[in-house]
């Protein structure tokens, strides 16, 4: 055992050790750097001026609130009130403008398309595209092809109420389900979907009966798909299909209409705003 | 469940292996138990200490290989190939736990055992029991992970493995406990060193932390799912509690315990400062724990505890950077030994890394910058400044020392290896963090930008996909840090396997009584 | 000196050593964990939080299991990006029944707190699926097992059991009720409809997954993301009076 307290003083620093070793470690009896205490007096100092003013210690039935009565979401909400204010004139317009009256003014029409730049991104662009080409299932914004109407009010309309939404005023979607419903049988859906991709100029496998899928076509969709799909006169229940570019995804996704329900396409803005852009 | 069957038959066979090992133990020996000395020389227990040295090489390279698969499924998403099992919500998991449970746990257990029997003189408590804690910590470890990718997780960051796992883990915690205090008890010099204060404080800290996070209850004996007590605001709490601290106790005051033995050891020289070693442990173990609440800023947990929670995260800067002093003035009197000795070297930069990290911490810890940093790479940045170059580096100087110690060699393999390795990682790291930093404070700048009319500039996917050239970065330098960590094996491999036993040459450490 | 000398104390004792660790460690564990317990500020006062049905507690389950909070947040922080970006800030009173909660740590996709009703379910299906499907830039996996698989929600009436009794205040008869609560859930025009609404206000009721002959894995999924944060009605909720 190493005698306790033996003086033993390093050779390289000249300082003197604790005395003890273990294993062959000492340990210098080095006093604490000045710089480190005082940097280390400096936290807690800091520290407890940063207590008395904003809310830090718990009691027994509250906390200490602080000089200030700071509270973190009270600053959120603080900040947003500012930003309406400052955002309130034009938002104000914006809301409260006819459609035509923003596309003629160009000030207000760059404060639109600022505001919906941002909310198109986040909220659209994940099922239209970034850039509003649509994906497989999701409509093309870009092009002239509208399922619900071009118009600015017929836009308007759809983004306001959605489709198939839970909004009462909703685009209401009126093609049946035709397999959930017992319309339709498996075989005969599969021979209607494959006759839609025949229309649409897509292969289709050699040994599908193009006859039966025509004869249901005719039978159930024709009414509002016309003949050959392209569409009747411009009334509210035809629905071409779009551009007749069906790809084979969109025939994929007729399949799914048929045999499901079809709750939600399009959300309503309307409906989540109130939950989700709490400010703009 | 099928997932659940799994992991009863490995307990079934790990039940019966263990049971004809004991036996078979038990009639090799003739029921003597071992001496405690040999010629009044301490008899060393090594064995356990040899498996885990083993153990966290192996996970290291698996845990590595793990994050770098993760960095490369976020650089490229194909690579999560449509399966379960290695989706990157699966993989994310098994990469922490394995480089911090599983690489991080072995170098701490087999040093800990190491150390505490070469700085109290004694040989380790207890015959089977050591042996308990090293492989049993294993089975945990085997258990948890194999876990993670069949869907068995609790979601609790850092203590993902599930209700059964958790109680396996508390029975090799306490053991290993005993274990290490027993052998303190029987120790042969009057004062405990400071290494085995700092083990100590991790082994208690983190029983505690174990058992208050993992508190859940078992939806029945038959499944492996469970319900953690705490719900909402108290478990993020709890958790944060539980995960800061894991950060603190695991990944800090067990690994500076390693800087307290081996870095004095390597150089030759004393400890800098006892008294900076006192007011080390307990003012960084007495911070420490209030910090948790910085994983929360701006969250639902009220607004007093996080103001806790930043401030003694603030008070925690000089405590912490009193160890890197104290690790890096150990250094006064031998700095000419960092060009000649590459693993010291490694040690050294690892106590600077260190520093570096609980500087950063503190930072991110003020909630104005945390509410730019928190969500982001950044945190990502922090966690491998302090992963990468304070834990893997500090590990990797312990076990180049540990590997000839205990094998009997005279000296490494090859120190120009250990030179390869230490400068291919650190560019390894250097292309890490700094990649993650910078994506970190772009990500966190993005998601705030505004136009000039005052609207969010960007949109989500925007910031994600800006995020891809880090991403490269990043897997290219984790795979950099994977090749210098593939060099140590191979270095250790030929140390144990070629040349010279130690002699007991005059000037060379003593050898070890027995293995 | 003489005061670093009484350190002796610890240093040859390991027992003192490890109470003297025990004592210290616990301190600021208890004054920051439990004042959340008592204090009545730290859960807000607000209508319509619920627990979950038994079907979006399976979905919730089967985030916890793909581990969606190593890139998904849940805690929309009260800062004005977030509050644009995703909505109202996240309240703790939405998270009271969440065992374990899951507000994440990191965002490599969006938060999810209010991604109820935001797409619809079709839009769920595809991008669960095949996320790049309808997203091409996203670096988020594909999950195509969920829809394959049936969901076991036999024993679910057994987690409900379980999380009453720590305290959710799920009732005798909607333990009693959960695995039909469950497949009625997932059905559209389920006849039981009635009844689970009475028990679950504001539940949604339909064929989540786009196949009615199957309840999936997928359908307790969606569901359960179609209801996150769409409890709270803001446009009823006073900021002001829950200021904490
Ligand atoms: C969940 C996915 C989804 C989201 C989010 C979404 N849409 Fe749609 N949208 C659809 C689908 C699907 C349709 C086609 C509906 C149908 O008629 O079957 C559609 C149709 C439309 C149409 C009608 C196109 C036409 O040809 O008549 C417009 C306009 C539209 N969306 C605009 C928007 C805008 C603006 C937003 C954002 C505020 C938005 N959508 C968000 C899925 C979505
Ligand atoms: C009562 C009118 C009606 C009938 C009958 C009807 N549809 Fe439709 N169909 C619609 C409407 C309206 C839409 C588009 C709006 C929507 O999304 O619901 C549509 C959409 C479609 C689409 C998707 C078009 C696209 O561009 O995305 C396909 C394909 C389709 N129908 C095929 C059929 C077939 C095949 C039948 C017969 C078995 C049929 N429809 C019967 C009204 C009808
Ligand atoms: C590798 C990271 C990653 C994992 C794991 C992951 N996601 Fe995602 N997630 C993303 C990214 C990136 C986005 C944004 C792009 C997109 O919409 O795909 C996203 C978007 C989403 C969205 C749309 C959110 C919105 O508001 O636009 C939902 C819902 C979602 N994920 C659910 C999940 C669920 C459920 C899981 C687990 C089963 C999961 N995610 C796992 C990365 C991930
Ligand atoms: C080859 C070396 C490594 C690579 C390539 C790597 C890669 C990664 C990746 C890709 C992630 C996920 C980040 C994200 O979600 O965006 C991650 C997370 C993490 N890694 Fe590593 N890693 C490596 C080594 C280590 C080591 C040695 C440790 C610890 C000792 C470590 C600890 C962690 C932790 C704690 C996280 C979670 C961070 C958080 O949740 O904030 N990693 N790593
Ligand atoms: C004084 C010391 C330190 C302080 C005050 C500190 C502070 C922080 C802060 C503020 C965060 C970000 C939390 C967030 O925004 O989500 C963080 C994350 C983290 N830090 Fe540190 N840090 C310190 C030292 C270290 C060290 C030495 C390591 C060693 C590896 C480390 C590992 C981590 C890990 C793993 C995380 C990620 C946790 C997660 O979100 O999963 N920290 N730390
Ligand atoms: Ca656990
Ligand atoms: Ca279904
Ligand atoms: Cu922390």
């Amino acid at each position: 055992m190493a005698a306790e307290q033996r003086p033993h003083v390093d050779a390289v620093t000249g300082t003197a050790t604790t005395g003890h070793e273990w294993d062959g470690v000492r340990e210098l009896n080095t006093p604490l750097p000045r710089w480190w205490l005082w940097l280390f007096y400096v936290t807690i100092i800091w520290s407890v001026g940063y207590w008395i003013v904003y809310p830090s210690w718990p009691l027994i039935s509250s906390y200490t609130r602080g000089t200030f009565g700071w509270r973190s979401r009270e600053a959120v909400v603080t900040e947003l009130s500012l930003l309406k204010a400052q955002r309130g004139p034009m938002m104000q317009q914006l809301a409260t403008a006819p459609l035509q009256q923003i596309a003629d003014d160009p000030l207000l029409l760059d404060f639109a398309r600022a505001v919906g730049k941002t909310a198109f991104a986040d909220n659209c662009a994940p099922c239209h595209g970034a850039g509003g080409g649509g994906a497989k299932g999701y409509p093309n914004l870009n092009d002239d092809e509208w399922l619900w109407g071009g118009s600015l009010d017929a836009i308007t309309h759809t983004i306001r109420t959605g489709i198939r939404s839970n909004h009462p005023d909703t685009r209401p979607g009126s093609m049946p389900t035709f397999g959930r419903d017992n319309m339709l049988q498996r075989p005969d859906i599969n021979a209607a979907a494959d006759y839609v991709r025949s229309l649409a100029g897509l292969p289709v496998a050699p040994n599908v009966d193009l006859a039966r899928g025509a004869k249901v076509f005719a039978d159930n969709c024709a009414v509002c798909h016309g003949r050959k799909g392209h569409g009747q006169a411009r009334s509210a229940s035809t629905i071409s299909f779009r551009s007749c570019a069906g790809t084979a995804a969109r025939a994929r996704r007729a399949r799914r209409y048929w045999s499901t329900s079809r709750t939600g396409a399009s959300t309503s803005s309307s409906s989540r705003s109130g939950r989700r852009r709490s400010t703009t | 469940m099928p997932e659940y069957a799994f992991h009863a038959y490995l307990f079934a066979a790990a039940s019966a292996a263990a049971v004809f090992a004991i036996v078979d133990r038990y009639y090799d020996r003739l029921a003597q138990l071992p001496p405690l000395t040999i010629d009044g020389k301490p008899n060393y227990n090594m064995g356990p200490v040899k498996f885990a040295t083993v153990a966290a090489m192996l996970w290291g390279i698996a845990g590595f290989t793990v994050g770098l698969y993760a960095a490369l499924e976020l650089a490229f998403p194909v690579l999560n190939f449509d399966l379960p099992w290695l989706s990157f919500g699966r993989i994310r998991p098994l990469h922490t736990s394995a480089v911090i449970f599983a690489f991080g746990g072995n170098v701490l257990i087999g040093t800990s055992f190491y150390v505490v029997q070469r700085t109290c003189r004694a040989r380790l408590a207890g015959d089977l029991a050591p042996w308990f804690v090293v492989l049993g910590y294993n089975f945990f470890i085997v258990i948890a992970g194999t876990g993670y990718l069949l869907g068995i997780t609790q979601s609790k960051e850092y203590a993902e493995p599930e209700w059964y796992a958790d109680l396996w883990l508390t029975v090799v915690w306490v053991t290993y406990f005993l274990v290490y205090i027993g052998t303190i008890m029987r120790r042969e010099e009057p004062h405990i060193y400071v290494a085995n204060w700092f083990y100590l404080a991790f082994i208690l800290t983190i029983a505690v932390l174990h058992l208050g996070n993992n508190a859940a209850i078992p939806v029945s004996l038959f499944s492996p799912k469970s319900y953690i007590v705490w719900s909402g605001v108290q478990d993020a709490m709890v958790q944060w509690w539980y995960g800061h601290n894991a950060v603190g106790f695991f990944l800090t005051a067990g690994f500076l315990a390693i800087m307290y033995y081996f870095i004095p050891k390597r150089a030759d020289r004393p400890v800098y400062s006892y008294r900076l070693s006192i007011i080390h442990i307990w003012a960084l173990i007495f911070l420490y724990i209030w910090a948790g609440p910085h994983h929360l800023h701006y969250t639902a947990l009220p607004d007093w505890a996080q103001t806790l929670g930043m401030t003694f995260s603030v008070m925690l800067w000089m405590p912490s950077w009193r160890g890197m002093i104290n690790g890096l003035m150990t250094l006064s009197g031998a700095w000419d030994k960092l060009r000649t000795d590459p693993v010291l070297r490694m040690m050294v930069v690892s106590v600077a890394f260190y520093g570096m990290a609980t500087f950063e911490g503190p930072l991110m810890s003020v909630k104005a910058v945390n509410s730019l940093s928190h969500y982001t790479d950044w945190t990502i940045g922090h966690v491998h400044s302090g992963a990468l170059g304070w834990v893997a580096y500090v590990s990797f100087g312990a076990i180049y020392c540990l590997v000839p110690w205990l094998w009997n060699r005279r000296e490494l393999y090859s120190l120009k290896l250990v030179n390869w390795h230490f400068w291919i990682s650190s560019l390894g790291i250097v292309f890490y963090i700094s990649a993650m930093w910078v994506s970190g404070i772009l990500q966190g700048l993005m998601w705030r930008a505004y136009t000039s009319l005052g609207f969010l500039e960007y949109s989500f996917i925007e910031t994600v996909e800006a995020m891809h050239p880090f991403y490269l970065i990043r897997a290219l330098g984790g795979a950099l840090f994977l090749a210098g960590a593939l060099i140590m094996v191979v270095n250790l491999w030929k140390t144990v396997t070629s040349v010279s036993e130690l002699e007991a040459a005059p000037g060379v450490r003593p050898a070890l009584a027995a293995a | 000196m003489s005061l670093w000398s009484k350190h002796a104390i610890f240093e040859k004792n390991s027992i003192v050593l490890s109470i003297g660790v025990l004592v210290v460690i616990a301190i600021g564990g208890l004054v920051e964990i439990t004042p959340l317990f008592y204090l009545k500020s730290t859960i807000e006062k607000v209508d319509g939080v619920r627990p979950y049905t038994p079907l979006e507690l399976a979905g919730r389950n089967i985030y916890v299991r793909e581990g969606c909070y190593n890139c998904h947040s849940q805690m929309i922080r009260p800062l004005r990006d977030e509050v644009e970006r995703y909505g109202h800030y996240s309240l703790a009173a939405e998270s009271m029944y969440d065992r374990p909660f899951q507000w994440g740590s990191k965002r490599t996709g969006p938060d999810l707190a209010r991604v109820g009703g935001k797409y619809s379910d079709e839009w769920h299906r595809d991008h669960l699926r095949q996320p790049k499907s309808v997203v091409p830039g996203t670096v988020m996996p594909a999950y195509p097992w969920l829809a394959e698989t049936e969901l076991g929600a036999a024993h679910i009436a057994d987690d409900l059991k379980v999380q009453a009794a720590l305290g959710v205040p799920y009732t005798l008869e909607m333990i009693a009720n959960a695995a039909t609560d469950a497949r009625a859930q997932a059905t559209t025009d389920s006849p039981s409809a009635g009844d689970l609404i009475k028990r679950y206000p504001n539940a949604q009721v339909r064929d989540y997954d786009g196949n009615p002959d199957r309840i999936s894995e997928a359908d307790a999924l969606i569901a359960y993301l179609q209801m996150l944060g769409t409890q709270v009605d803001f446009k009823l909720y006073n900021d002001k009076a829950n200021i904490r």
